[in-house]
C-alpha cells in the first residue's frame, strides 16, 4: 500500500518534471527544422520561473472566476494525468478513475477557462472561447467514440486494463485500433492547440484560439495556465503511448526495477513523441477556422466507424 | 516628365468627373500655400497636374467626385486647417488630436485639451459584434488600429484608422536644404528608403535640369532592385508564416539576409539609406561590391526555385492562400493601386516601364501580372519580380561602365518644380517637390502607394473571416509609417 503511494505519488511528480521539458523538446525540434539554435529545451522551466515571480495583473472588469480558474484548470489537469498509466499500470489512483473521467476532466478544465475568456469581456477573450467552445463540441464526442472503441476491444473503459490488454498478445491487426489511433491523433492536436488547428508560437491576436483565452492572464495566473498546457500535451502523448505502443510498460503487481525501467522507457517514448510533433507541425500549415470542425469531424466519423467496424465483425464470427 | 498644368475650379471638376469615369487615373492629391493640387495620369500616359486656389481656405471636395483621393483630402485639411466642401468624410485622418498644434502647414494653432474621439464607421445586425485591434499589437510591426464588425467569424465591415507613426515630414521639409530633403525623404519609409530617395532626386534633378551620369542611373538600379528583393523575400516568407508555415519564413529570411549582406558589401548600408543623393549617388561600388552582388544571384537563382515549389506544393499552405481576400479588379483599377496588390488584381501597371525612367528606359523586364486577385496571387506576383529583379541586376552589372557618379547640383534660376516617380516593392512612389529661389525646398510631397491600397484591403477583407485578416493583410503589406509622414 505505502509503496503503491509512493510511486503513484512519484508518478504525478514525474509528469509534472516532465512536461515541461517535453514542450521544449518540441519547440527545440521546430527550431532546429526551421535552421534556428532556438531556445534551449530547458527554457519552458526559466520561462515559468520567471512568470510565477511576476506581479499578476488582473483586469478591473475580472471576476473571482477569472482568479480561480488557472487552478481550476491545472487541478483538473494534473489529476487526469495522474489517471494515465505512464510507466506502470496499477497504480493506486488508476482504479479510482476510468478513461471517461478524464475526458470529464479535461472537459471541466475547458469549460472553466472558456468561462475566464469571457469573464474579462474583451473581444480576443470572447473570439477564443467562442471557437474552443466550437473545436471541443467535436473533439469531445469523437474523444467519447475512441473510448468506446478502445472498450469494445480490451473491454474495459479502464486504461490500466486497457494497457494491460494492449501489452498481451491477445490483441492481434485490428483496422478498427488504426482508426482509433488517427482519430486520437486528430483529437490530441485539437486539444492541445497545435498546428493544423491552432498555432501556440503566433503574435496574431485574430488568429488565436488558446492564447486568445489567456490573453489577459500574467504573473503567477499564467504560469500555471502554461503549465497545465505543458501537462495536458504530455497527458495527450503519454494516452497514445499506453494505448498503442504501451511496450516497456510495468504490468501491475511488477518489481521496483520493472517500474523504474518503465519509467525510463516512457521518458524515451514521451521525447521521441515531442520529436514527431515539432516535425509534424513544420511539415503542415495551419488551416481556415471553419475547416476545423471538419478536420476534428473526422476524427469523430474515425471513431464511430472504428466501433462499428467492431460490432459488424463480432456479428460476423 | 513635364506635367500638363491646369488651374481653376472648372479643370478641377473635369479631373474629377475623367477620374470617376475612368478615363484618367488618381495619383495623388496635396496641399500648397493656399491651393490644393491633384495629380492624375492622363489616358495618353501623361501626367496632369490641377491647381485649386483655395476660397477662405475652402476649396470643393475632390473626395465627393472621386472617392479614392479621400484620404489624401482628410490628411490635407489636417495639415494645412482647409476645408473640404461637400467631402463625404469629415473625419480629421492624420490628426488624432494629440498634437501641440493644428494645421502644422497652415495657421499652427497652439492646441490644448483632450484628444479626439473618433467615431468608428457603424454596422448593424442582429449578432454583429466589434473587435478592436490595434494601434499596439502583440508582434514588432508597425501601430495601426482596426475596427472590425463581425457576424460571428464573418467580417462585415473594418475600417482601418492611421497616423500613429505621423514624423511631421512635410512640416521639416519645408525650408530644408535639398541634402537634407534627401535624407528625409529616405525616412518617411525605411523598408522603402532607395524608391523614396530616387524619387525624391529624381524630381529635384528634373526641376533644376539636371541628367546624373549614366553610371549613377544604373547603380540606382541596382539598389532599387535589392531593395525590391529584400522586402519581397521577407514579404513572401512572412505571408506563409501568418498561415503558421514557419519553415517557408525561416528559408526566405535566410534570403533576406543574404540579400542585406550584399547591399551592405556593395554599398556599405544594409538598406542603402542615404545612398542615393540628388545629383547622383553617394557612394560607388566597393571593390568586392560586385562579386558580392554576383554571389547573391547565383544563390538566390538556386535556392528560391526550391522554395517556389515548396510552396506550390505544400496543399494546406495554397488552401489558406487561394480564394482568400479577393481585390476584384474593378477596384484595383479604381483606385490605381499600384505594386503587386494591383498587378495581382490584373493591373498592368509598373512605374519602371510605364513612367520609363533611367535606367528601366533602356533595359528589358516582364511586369507580372495575375487575374484572380487573392493572397496566391499575391505571392505569385512578388514570385515572378523576383526573378525579374534577378534578372535586372544581372543586366545592370553587365552595363555598368567606369565613370562618375554624381554631379553637381546647379544653384537654381528661380523658384521651380518637378514630379517624379520611382517603383518601391509596394508600388509608385510620387515626388511633388517644389524649390525656392534660394535653393530651399518651398514645399515636399511624398506619396505611397499604400495611399490608395490600405483603403482596398478594407474592401478585400469583407466577407473572409477575421482569422484570415493577418494573411490578407500582411499579403497587401501597406506602409503605416509611409502615410503617416
Amino acid at each position: 500500500m505505502i509503496v503503491d503511494l509512493v510511486f503513484q505519488l512519484l508518478q504525478m511528480t514525474l509528469v509534472i518534471m516532465v512536461a515541461p521539458l517535453l514542450t521544449g523538446v518540441v519547440r527545440a525540434t521546430k527550431a532546429r527544422l526551421n535552421r534556428r539554435r532556438g531556445p534551449p529545451v530547458l527554457q519552458p522551466y526559466l520561462d515559468l520561473v520567471r512568470l510565477a515571480r511576476k506581479e499578476a495583473i488582473i483586469a478591473d472588469s475580472a471576476s473571482w472566476l477569472f482568479r480561480i480558474t488557472p487552478y481550476i484548470v491545472f487541478a483538473s489537469t494534473w489529476v487526469a494525468t495522474a489517471l494515465i498509466p505512464t510507466f506502470a499500470t496499477g497504480l493506486l489512483f488508476s482504479w479510482s478513475a476510468d478513461l471517461i473521467a478524464i475526458i470529464a476532466l479535461l472537459g471541466a478544465g475547458r469549460f472553466f477557462l472558456a468561462l475566464a475568456g469571457l469573464d474579462v469581456g474583451t473581444s480576443f477573450g470572447g473570439l477564443g472561447s467562442s471557437r474552443e467552445s466550437l473545436f471541443g463540441a467535436l473533439a469531445e464526442p469523437a474523444m467519447i467514440v475512441i473510448v468506446f472503441t478502445l472498450a469494445l476491444v480490451a473491454g474495459s473503459t479502464q486504461l490500466s486494463t486497457v494497457a494491460a490488454f494492449m501489452t498481451s498478445s491477445a490483441v492481434g491487426l485490428r483496422v478498427s485500433l488504426a482508426m482509433a489511433l488517427v482519430a486520437l491523433i486528430i483529437v490530441a492536436l485539437a486539444e492541445n492547440g497545435r498546428i493544423p488547428v491552432d498555432n501556440p508560437s503566433t503574435h496574431l491576436e485574430l488568429t488565436m484560439v488558446h492564447e486568445a483565452m489567456i490573453l489577459e492572464y500574467s504573473g503567477r495566473h499564467l504560469a500555471v495556465i502554461e503549465l497545465a498546457a505543458m501537462l495536458k500535451l504530455a497527458l495527450y502523448i503519454s494516452l497514445i503511448i499506453c494505448v498503442f505502443i504501451p511496450w516497456g510498460l510495468a504490468i501491475a503487481d511488477a518489481s521496483v526495477a520493472d517500474r523504474l525501467f518503465g519509467a525510463f522507457v516512457f521518458l524515451a517514448k514521451l521525447l521521441a513523441g515531442g520529436v514527431a510533433l515539432g516535425v509534424f507541425e513544420t511539415s503542415i500549415a495551419k488551416m481556415r477556422v471553419f475547416r476545423v470542425p471538419d478536420f476534428v469531424g473526422a476524427a469523430l466519423m474515425l471513431g464511430f466507424l472504428g466501433a462499428l467496424l467492431l460490432f459488424v465483425s463480432r456479428t460476423l464470427k | 516628365m513635364t506635367p500638363r498644368f491646369l488651374a481653376g475650379e472648372n479643370e478641377w471638376f473635369e479631373a474629377g468627373r475623367r477620374m470617376a469615369a475612368g478615363e484618367a487615373t488618381f495619383v495623388s492629391l496635396w496641399g500648397d500655400e493656399g491651393r490644393m493640387r491633384v495629380a492624375l495620369r492622363e489616358g495618353d500616359g501623361a501626367l496632369a497636374v490641377v491647381d485649386l486656389p483655395t476660397d477662405r481656405g475652402a476649396f470643393p471636395s475632390m473626395a465627393a467626385l472621386h472617392v479614392p483621393a479621400g484620404r489624401l483630402e482628410r490628411a490635407a485639411c489636417d495639415l494645412y486647417g482647409f476645408v473640404s466642401l461637400g467631402a463625404p468624410d469629415g473625419r480629421r485622418w492624420l490628426d488624432h488630436g494629440r498634437w501641440p498644434l493644428r494645421h502644422p502647414l497652415g495657421d499652427r494653432a497652439a492646441r490644448a485639451g483632450e484628444p479626439d474621439s473618433y467615431a468608428f464607421l457603424e454596422a448593424r445586425g442582429p449578432g454583429l459584434h466589434q473587435i478592436p485591434v490595434g494601434p499596439v499589437h502583440a508582434g514588432v510591426i508597425e501601430p495601426g488600429h482596426f475596427r472590425f464588425h463581425a457576424g460571428g467569424e464573418a467580417v462585415v465591415r473594418l475600417e482601418e484608422r492611421l497616423g500613429y507613426t505621423h514624423k511631421g515630414v512635410d512640416a521639416l521639409m519645408r525650408g530644408a536644404t535639398v541634402a537634407r530633403g534627401a535624407v528625409l525623404a529616405g525616412r518617411v519609409s525605411g523598408d522603402s528608403t532607395v524608391a523614396y530617395a530616387v524619387a525624391f532626386a529624381r524630381a529635384v534633378e528634373a526641376a533644376l535640369g539636371l541628367d546624373p551620369p549614366p553610371r549613377a542611373h544604373l547603380l540606382r538600379g541596382v539598389m532599387a532592385e535589392l531593395e525590391r528583393l529584400a522586402n519581397h523575400f521577407g514579404d513572401i516568407g512572412a505571408i506563409c508564416n501568418d498561415a503558421a508555415f514557419a519553415l517557408m519564413l525561416a528559408h526566405c529570411g535566410v534570403l533576406r539576409e543574404r540579400t542585406l549582406r550584399a547591399a551592405s558589401a556593395a554599398f556599405g548600408h544594409r538598406l542603402m539609406m542615404d545612398r542615393v543623393v540628388p545629383g547622383g549617388v553617394a557612394v560607388d561600388l566597393a571593390p568586392g561590391g560586385e562579386a558580392a552582388l554576383r554571389a547573391l544571384l547565383a544563390e538566390a537563382r538556386t535556392t528560391f526555385p526550391k522554395l517556389v515549389a515548396l510552396y506550390d506544393n505544400t496543399a494546406s499552405l495554397q488552401d489558406r492562400t487561394v480564394g482568400t481576400g479577393v481585390l476584384k479588379a474593378e477596384w484595383a483599377r479604381q483606385f490605381g493601386a499600384g505594386g503587386p496588390v494591383g498587378r495581382a488584381s490584373g493591373r498592368d501597371f509598373d512605374a519602371r516601364r510605364d513612367w520609363a525612367y533611367p535606367p528601366y528606359d533602356g533595359l528589358a523586364f516582364k511586369v507580372a501580372t495575375h487575374r484572380d486577385g487573392d493572397v496566391n496571387a499575391r505571392v505569385w506576383v512578388r514570385v515572378a519580380e523576383v526573378g525579374e529583379s534577378l534578372d535586372l541586376i544581372e543586366a545592370m552589372l553587365a552595363r555598368l561602365a567606369p565613370g562618375p557618379i554624381r554631379a553637381d547640383l546647379p544653384a537654381p534660376a528661380a523658384a521651380c518644380e518637378a514630379f517624379a516617380f520611382a517603383e518601391a516593392f509596394r508600388g509608385d512612389v510620387f515626388a511633388a517637390v517644389r524649390l525656392a529661389d534660394d535653393g530651399m525646398i518651398a514645399r515636399c510631397h511624398l506619396r505611397d502607394a499604400s495611399w490608395l491600397q490600405w483603403p482596398l484591403l478594407e474592401a478585400a477583407i469583407e466577407g473572409n473571416i477575421v482569422a484570415d485578416f493577418p494573411l490578407c493583410n500582411k499579403s497587401f503589406n501597406g506602409s503605416y509609417s509611409g502615410c503617416d509622414l
